[in-house]
């Protein structure tokens, strides 16, 4: 009786987030999928039949490739300069500053996440004009500059993009370090690690984890990202995610932007089984077989 | 094998269609102040279909309107044509009125989207110009399905500050002297036309040489110095003197020079431009039929019109006494309607969905090799 009522329980509890992931995340991926194959999109008076045109298409050609790569490295440069300034970062907060202090830098890095993506893109766009915020700043600490030109490149993607996905590396990154074992530590000490070793063989070990939650939300999202390389990148914004979006919204082809949009998730799961097999690799050198 | 008659599918397509609406959905009302005892009353809601900012949804027609009929009109934005087919296909039954262009009205027809127009239940109809009312492209089996509402060009506009002794030639887009002074329409479709029309082509909607193009379309691309993608974003880069040349619509340049007051001058090129016309057609299941009746005959009066162009600035009109009341040496009145400059318009064709594909991937190379 009481088997039963625990797992009505834990049935009714896990029943909401899961019809949620079923009908929200599930379904529309395997819509998708199904119209990958298809000639057309099946709707209004269309005939259409099962195809891998669409997926010959993206291999056909070149650019398409070259436009991946883009994307890809776009979505390394992103998430390494994110995971550079997000570590120290969430490490000073979790474990370096009192109570008070960390509530309220904790807060600075939780409002860009507030605030509607356009809205940063666009004063990212005031800040980096020529004759705009930063220009204006850096002629004033007496720099001889003439024009910054970098709004409409792709180092303004860059820096949308960092802004975009930093939260995120920062919350990740701090979660795991702010409970960290003291305990660990001390016992480190008490077998005579010198602070260096404390950090490189006690706390980056056991941060991983949430090291590698931070680059899995910075990374997948930002390969496939088009609003920032649309709005800040100028005529250096295409990319494979702007062409997908171009499929969908002005082509009305949703068959090849479903397939391309596939193959990308396909080499973000192949890139990330690969990360995760080093990473574990990683973790029984460095701590001795926890794993 | 035939996807299309399994029942599992329709569900597909129902979900689909429901994320998609879910989607980007920006609603603007006005509520309707009712006034009692008037017989014009029809009530209920009207659901427009528009670009934002395209003159439907100013505030004071809204208001006009609303008064006069009692009707409470709700708008939803699309950013390209596609779009508002694809809103039209994924949710039948949903909105009355949309304004297609005319290149794009054809697909719209042949794929049952639309509901044929009684003409004769429109009081300005007969206030059309002929060459508008009597056009081909809005008809169908004897049927009309658009009226056409306003017409414009798609071509150059130039700071007449930076350039006091004018521009009228669209070579300056390959003119290094130009080079980074360049906004350009990130448009696939008039990107090959207005190439096209650059190296004389007369009928640019039919490429004979595809590789000569995208040739032109590369060596155009050191010159630019951004692509825009909405008006809004050209306003900004012109008024923030990031640019002080490029393409951009007749009726978008009129605003921004009556509004913002921006030094901005509309110039249709000798080489020629890019023509289009926007019309107002009824969809497939209209729930309020009455109101999409009167909101067309209301958007194509003189009464609105001349409010439009001289309180925001608007593409050139399509009847009559609009033309009569605006003043003799306004643009809309003194340049689009020289029949020499006429002359020299390409009139945008409906363009086959493989060629738009195939000149979509050559715009994405171009691109792609920045």
């Amino acid at each position: 009786m009481s088997f039963i009522r625990k797992n009505l329980t834990r049935f009714l509890l896990l029943l909401p987030s899961y019809s949620w992931l079923l009908f929200a995340v599930l379904i529309p991926l395997l819509i998708m999928l199904v119209f990958s194959f298809l000639s057309d999109t099946p709707l209004g008076s269309r005939d259409v039949y099962a195809t891998l045109k669409n997926y010959q298409t993206y291999f056909s050609l070149g650019f398409y490739w070259v436009l991946t790569s883009k994307s890809i490295l776009t979505a390394v440069y992103t998430t390494f300069i994110c995971l550079l300034i997000a570590y120290p970062m969430a490490y000073a907060i979790a474990r370096r500053l009192p109570g008070r202090w960390k509530a309220a830098l904790f807060m600075l890095v939780i409002v860009p996440l507030w605030s509607n993506t356009l809205v940063r893109l666009y004063s990212w766009a005031i800040v980096l004009r020529d004759g705009g915020v930063l220009e204006y700043a850096l002629k004033s600490i007496g720099l001889p500059i003439q024009n910054l030109s970098i709004l409409y490149s792709y180092p303004a993607v860059i820096i949308g993009l960092v802004h975009g996905y930093l939260p995120y590396m920062v919350l990740t990154i701090y979660v795991v370090l702010d409970r960290l074992d003291d305990s660990l530590l001390e016992a480190a000490a008490s077998l005579g690690a010198n602070p260096w070793q404390r950090f490189l063989r006690v706390t980056v070990p056991l941060s991983l984890p949430g090291v590698i939650a931070g680059v899995i939300m910075t990374f997948i999202p930002v390969m496939g990202s088009f609003i920032e390389p649309r709005l800040l990148g100028g005529k250096e914004g295409t990319m494979i995610g702007t062409v997908i979006e171009d499929q969908f919204v002005q082509l009305f082809n949703w068959p090849l932007g479903a397939a391309i949009a596939f193959l990308l998730l396909l080499m973000v799961l192949v890139m990330l089984t690969a990360m995760g097999l080093f990473v574990r690799r990683l973790n029984r050198t460095s701590i001795g077989g926890t794993e | 094998m035939k996807f299309q008659k399994l029942s599992f599918t329709s569900i597909l397509i129902l979900m689909a269609a429901m994320l998609l609406i879910s989607c980007g959905k920006a609603t603007q009302t006005i509520e309707a102040s009712i006034n009692q005892g008037n017989d014009n009353q029809i009530g209920g809601v009207l659901r427009v279909l528009n670009w934002q900012g395209y003159g439907s949804d100013e505030s004071f027609a809204l208001d006009e309107f609303g008064k006069m009929y009692g009707v409470k009109v709700e708008h939803d934005y699309i950013t390209s044509e596609e779009e508002m087919l694809t809103k039209l296909r994924t949710s039948p039954g949903v909105y009355d009125v949309l304004l297609p262009n005319l290149a794009y009205l054809p697909i719209a027809v042949q794929e049952g989207l639309l509901e044929p127009i009684d003409t004769s239940m429109l009081e300005n109809w007969n206030d059309l110009l002929s060459r508008f009312k009597d056009l081909d492209d809005i008809r169908s089996n004897g049927q009309v399905y658009g009226v056409p509402w306003t017409w414009g060009a798609t071509a150059m506009v130039y700071n007449t500050e930076v350039y006091p002794d004018g521009i009228d030639s669209m070579q300056v887009f390959w003119d290094p002297n130009y080079a980074g002074q360049i906004a350009w329409w990130d448009s696939y479709e008039d990107t090959m036309a207005l190439v096209g029309i650059a190296m004389g082509d007369p009928d640019p909607y039919h490429p004979k040489d595809l590789n000569a193009v995208k040739q032109k379309m590369m060596e155009l691309m050191p010159q630019v110095k951004t692509l825009w993608a909405s008006e809004d974003e050209f306003d900004k880069l012109f008024a923030n003197k990031d640019i002080s040349l490029g393409v951009f619509w007749s009726g978008s340049a009129s605003r921004a020079a009556t509004v913002m007051g921006l030094p901005m001058k509309f110039v249709i090129p000798k080489e020629g431009a890019i023509a289009w016309i926007d019309t107002w057609a009824i969809a497939k299941d209209a729930p309020n039929r009455e109101a999409a009746y009167r909101w067309i005959d209301y958007m194509i009066s003189s009464g609105f019109y001349i409010r439009w162009d001289t309180e925001v600035g608007a593409p050139a009109p399509t009847t009559q006494s609009s033309i009569d009341a605006l003043p003799a040496d306004a643009f809309n009145r003194a340049v689009m309607g020289d029949p020499q400059v006429i002359s020299r318009l390409v009139w945008m064709q409906t363009v086959s969905a493989e060629d738009r594909q195939q000149w979509n991937q050559i715009w994405e190379e171009v691109k792609a090799a920045q």
